[in-house]
């Protein structure tokens, strides 16, 4: 320990620095949380005052797929919003950006202009999915020429083949999807590539790969083979039913698997004549893989879930489907919370017609040759740079399903970004790694007036806001009725006062501290605390509510006036500017802190930019 | 002030007292006092102390008279009774209200100008009596309200906001409380939180006159460089004379008190209080010793807070009157009115 060190220790925590970018980025649980790092709370602010259009392509410059997500976004932000700790329910952020792209109008002047005269250089992109669409989005309008190869006859990837559009009306995907191929971009639709080295022959600049994890799962239990007929794999159905091969389905459907996927396929087989659509998971329901609101969604159309059922076996009866054998099972729990699951020694028949299952995904890698320097580790998986995005031979970048294993559209995006800005360095012959752009950040006073604000810091006691969804009777009866209907713009303002606006941060100045302590006294949730240092531990424990949430910071003033410190907890603060009100010389002060990804083109970036100054 | 409501919301990890109560369900509506104001971070102080003390709001009477301090009581505790009475005549309202019924708590919140100046002759007299309450003076030595004029607590040396001289000698409320038979005088500070809760707690458990004097800078017109009453100032010039623990009557004492240095008062209802003393030149249940030491310090400039004085023996009013352990106001009419005839027995003996 050096004599630096234990004066620390002898006296406490350091002052927060602020000038680390990532101290008040965290406090925004949610943009913090998203893998594109999205400025929620700035557009639902936009959304709020109506402003559609600019919440829109706030969205779009940093997600790509604002009406998408809006509605199937795995939304990672939603457990981190700070209302979950406060309250249990998040504010709707997925929603709130359907609303955008709801009622963004023309948008079409707000798109970055494509440069007649490209800069020489040319770009392979390897699968239509989200995040070949996010690199070609982020390097058309610098230039590039950029050449788009999919087995499929459209484009969209997964977005298109795997989400019913029931979830996904095909109009809002073609819509985002062409936006981009409208920049110009080389599209070979129905061209399956089946050697990489094929490509790399083409002599391009520079290869991603955006395949995704295209391989269903399959269940090797007797009656298999026999049962083929009437066996579906998960995802290869969906893609079916999505191109409108397959119409219709048996009258009893059992769907195997507790993921997003079987929620998708049971969902759909309900719609293509499903009578009787049940779901197995061989795991308890609690354990099951699928989002919340997806098995909501479907047990909202009635079908039912049974867990606890591994199926052992497919019965077959005159070379034809009869049924499903399941082994019922039970979970233990040992000390470390690692599960256990044993067969009870009951078992359960469910007679049906068709099988669908959804019990995972793979990647498939055999169209790489291993002899042309891409080298793979672990589970048959590329090895690839976590921030470059590059794989071991120069030029050949993965991302999305294909370079880290099933994800979701969102963390493809941010895959996306990351490797375009990699293509761009390569291209121009700089350090992947330490000419890499920053993050743009900024802190702005929103102080208006006296008592006046520049945003709403009034907390919202309401409740989330349902979306409202269209009438059952008539859903069901088409894969192509939207389910949701999405907020209106009244709703959508409700469900926005929701949001604690976290990106307008409490700031501290120690000078102009009188330690009155006023802010102490009006701080709803208890965060402020002045208060002799200490080592993080023990601080944490004398703060007036202890802080044991340890993921969130405590805010450490330089010492003041009397010897102690000013400590908040940032975990529950509301960010309604009560200290700041309350405090009589400025000390407090609320000031929004714009965080911005940095991309590989930041003419794209106008409107992101806008909010930095 | 603040324009905005305090949220309703909560922190879920925030303690609760024996009777289920947070902090929160102390507190009252909204302050519409200045930024800063020293006063609310007494009505804080009080908050924190009944939580502590899990006090149900119900078995507590607020009084005040006229002023910012006198406005505080609306601020704390709103399930409590309250009376806002005419300037300075807070004490007689609470004389009245405690023979009345003596088995609430009494709280008087005044200020300078309600106790030194109008309310003088009203606050001397209630301390003679020994009404069994809390009295607190939320001194800031300036009239806020009418815009900043000195005040009878303000210090001679102590300068206006514009920097014009104070005239007149200041009324020492303590030293005044020592000498009319307040059986606890105490002084505290706004700006430390945690040598007034205790401070506010012990006066809780005291049965008799109990007197707080707590220095309460006014931000606006009192927290400047010239003044004796500013946070500066009394942060610099504290002479804290000791610390309080008061141990309720259910715990037993474990360690053993350092001779000397800590005395041990048992309160009327049985809870110990500790007092640490950081001074041991003095002792607090001497008046003689409490007001040389007063005198003394206030010469140097100095601000003493903490415990002054203690009486722990002295009988309070209803004991002095020997009226009944019943509250007036529950013994029946016809017990409390014993009719005419007796009446004129009575009459009839005095003539």
């Amino acid at each position: 320990m050096s004599s630096a060190d234990v004066a620390v220790k002898s006296r406490g925590m350091r002052p927060t620095n602020l000038a680390d970018p990532n101290y008040f980025h965290k406090v925004v649980d949610c943009q913090w949380a998203c893998p594109a790092h999205t400025p929620v709370p700035e557009y639902i602010r936009l959304v709020a005052q109506g402003r559609y259009a600019q919440a829109y392509m706030l969205n779009w410059e940093s997600n790509v797929f604002p009406g998408i997500l809006g509605r199937t976004c795995d939304r990672p932000c939603e457990p981190a919003c700070r209302r979950v700790r406060l309250e249990d329910k998040p504010v709707a952020i997925c929603r709130l950006k359907r609303v955008a792209a709801d009622y963004r109008g023309d948008i079409s002047g707000l798109l970055p202009k494509i440069p007649k005269k490209k800069n020489g250089r040319r770009i392979a992109l390897l699968g239509a999915g989200p995040a070949s669409l996010t690199v070609a989005r982020d390097l058309m309008p610098l230039g590039y020429k950029c050449v788009l190869f999919e087995k499929d006859a459209r484009g969209g990837g997964l977005m298109r083949t795997n989400i019913p559009s029931f979830r996904l009306p095909e109009r809002v995907l073609n819509e985002e999807v062409q936006m981009i191929l409208d920049m110009g971009v080389e599209a070979r639709f129905g061209h399956e590539v089946t050697s990489l080295r094929e490509v790399l022959d083409e002599e391009f600049d520079a290869v991603f790969v955006g395949t995704g994890a295209p391989r269903g799962k399959d269940l090797n239990i007797p009656g298999r083979e026999e049962a083929a007929r009437n066996i579906h794999i998960g995802i290869d159905w969906l893609t079916s039913v999505a191109f409108e091969h397959t119409k219709k389905i048996g009258r009893r459907v059992v769907v195997i698997g507790g993921g997003n996927t079987a929620m998708d396929c049971c969902r759909s087989a309900l719609r293509l004549g499903g009578k009787d659509v049940r779901v197995t998971v061989r795991s308890p329901r609690g354990d099951m893989k699928a989002s919340d609101w997806e098995i909501e969604d479907a047990e909202r159309e009635g079908i039912p879930i049974f867990d606890n059922h591994q199926p052992t076996e497919f019965i077959v009866e005159n070379g034809k489907l009869k049924g499903v054998r399941f082994a019922r099972m039970q979970a233990e729990y040992d000390s470390q919370g690692r599960r256990k699951l044993t067969p009870t020694g009951d078992e359960a028949v469910f007679e049906c017609d068709d099988v669908l299952m959804a019990i995972g995904q793979d990647n498939a890698f055999t169209w790489i040759e291993r002899d042309i320097g891409v080298e793979f580790g672990e589970w048959g998986m590329p090895a690839v740079d976590k921030i470059t995005m590059m794989s071991t031979r120069p030029g050949v970048f993965f991302g999305g399903d294909a370079g880290w294993g099933p994800e979701n559209i969102i963390w493809a995006v941010a895959h996306g970004h990351q490797a375009a800005i990699s293509i761009d360095l390569h291209c121009s012959g700089q350090s992947l790694k330490s000419a890499r752009p920053g993050p743009g950040t900024s802190l702005v006073s929103q102080k208006m007036g006296l008592h006046e604000w520049s945003y709403g810091n009034q907390y919202s006691e309401d409740a989330r806001v349902a979306v409202p969804h269209a009438d059952k009777r008539k859903s069901l009866k088409s894969l192509k009725v939207e389910v949701e209907l999405g907020y209106d713009v009244k709703l959508a303002l409700e469900e926005a006062e929701r949001c604690l606006n976290c990106d307008v941060q409490t700031v501290f100045v120690r000078d102009l501290c009188i330690e009155c302590d006023a802010c102490v006294d009006i701080c709803p949730v208890d965060c402020i605390n002045f208060t002799p240092n200490g080592v993080e531990e023990d601080l944490r424990r004398r703060l007036r509510v202890p802080a044991e949430n340890l993921s969130q910071d405590l805010y450490i003033s330089e010492d003041l006036k009397t010897g102690r410190i000013m400590a908040k907890d940032e975990d529950l603060c509301l960010h309604c500017g009560l200290c700041a009100e309350r405090c009589p010389t400025g000390a407090w002060d609320m000031q929004k802190f714009t965080y911005v990804e940095r991309q590989a083109n930041p003419a794209g970036q106008l409107h992101c930019m806008a909010y930095i100054k | 002030m603040t324009f905005m409501k305090k949220p309703n919301v909560r922190h879920p990890g925030l303690r609760k007292n024996e009777l289920g109560l947070t902090r929160r369900d102390y507190e009252g509506l909204l302050s519409t006092l200045c930024a800063g104001c020293g006063h609310d971070s007494i009505s804080a102080a009080i908050i924190e102390a009944c939580f502590e003390m899990d006090l149900p709001a119900h078995r507590l009477a607020k009084l005040s008279g006229i002023g910012c301090s006198s406005k505080t009581p609306t601020y704390f505790l709103n399930q409590s009774h309250g009376f806002n009475s005419v300037h300075g005549r807070m004490p007689s309202i609470a004389t009245g209200a405690n023979l009345a019924n003596r088995d609430l708590i009494y709280l008087g919140v005044s200020g300078d100008g309600d106790t030194a100046s109008i309310g003088l002759g009203q606050f001397c007299h209630a301390m003679r009596r020994r009404v069994n309450m809390i009295y607190i003076v939320e001194n800031n030595g300036t009239y806020g309200l009418t815009k900043g004029q000195f005040s009878a607590t303000s210090d001679r040396v102590s300068k206006s906001k514009k920097g014009e001289a104070n005239l007149f000698e200041a009324i020492d409320l303590c030293t005044l409380a020592i000498h009319l038979g307040a059986g606890f005088v105490a002084r505290g500070f706004s700006g430390d939180k945690e040598g007034l809760v205790p401070l506010i707690k012990a006066a809780f458990h005291y049965k008799g006159f109990a007197f707080l004097d707590i220095v309460s800078p006014c931000v606006t017109f009192n927290d400047h460089a010239a003044s004796t009453k500013s946070y500066d100032y009394v942060r610099a010039h504290n002479e804290a004379m000791d610390r309080l623990d008061l141990v309720p009557e259910r715990e037993e004492i474990i360690a053993q008190a350092e001779e000397g240095k800590t005395v041990t008062v048992r309160m009327h209802d049985g809870s110990l209080m500790r007092l640490h003393k950081l001074d041991d030149t003095y002792d607090p249940r001497d008046s003689e010793s409490a007001l040389t030491t007063l005198r003394k310090r206030y010469s140097k400039g100095q601000v003493v807070t903490g415990l002054l004085y203690i009486d722990d023996e002295d009988a309070d009013l209803h004991t002095l009157l020997n009226t009944t352990a019943q509250p007036l106001n529950a013994v029946p009419m016809s017990d409390l009115c014993p009719g005419n005839a007796q009446l004129a027995k009575i009459n009839k003996s005095l003539r």
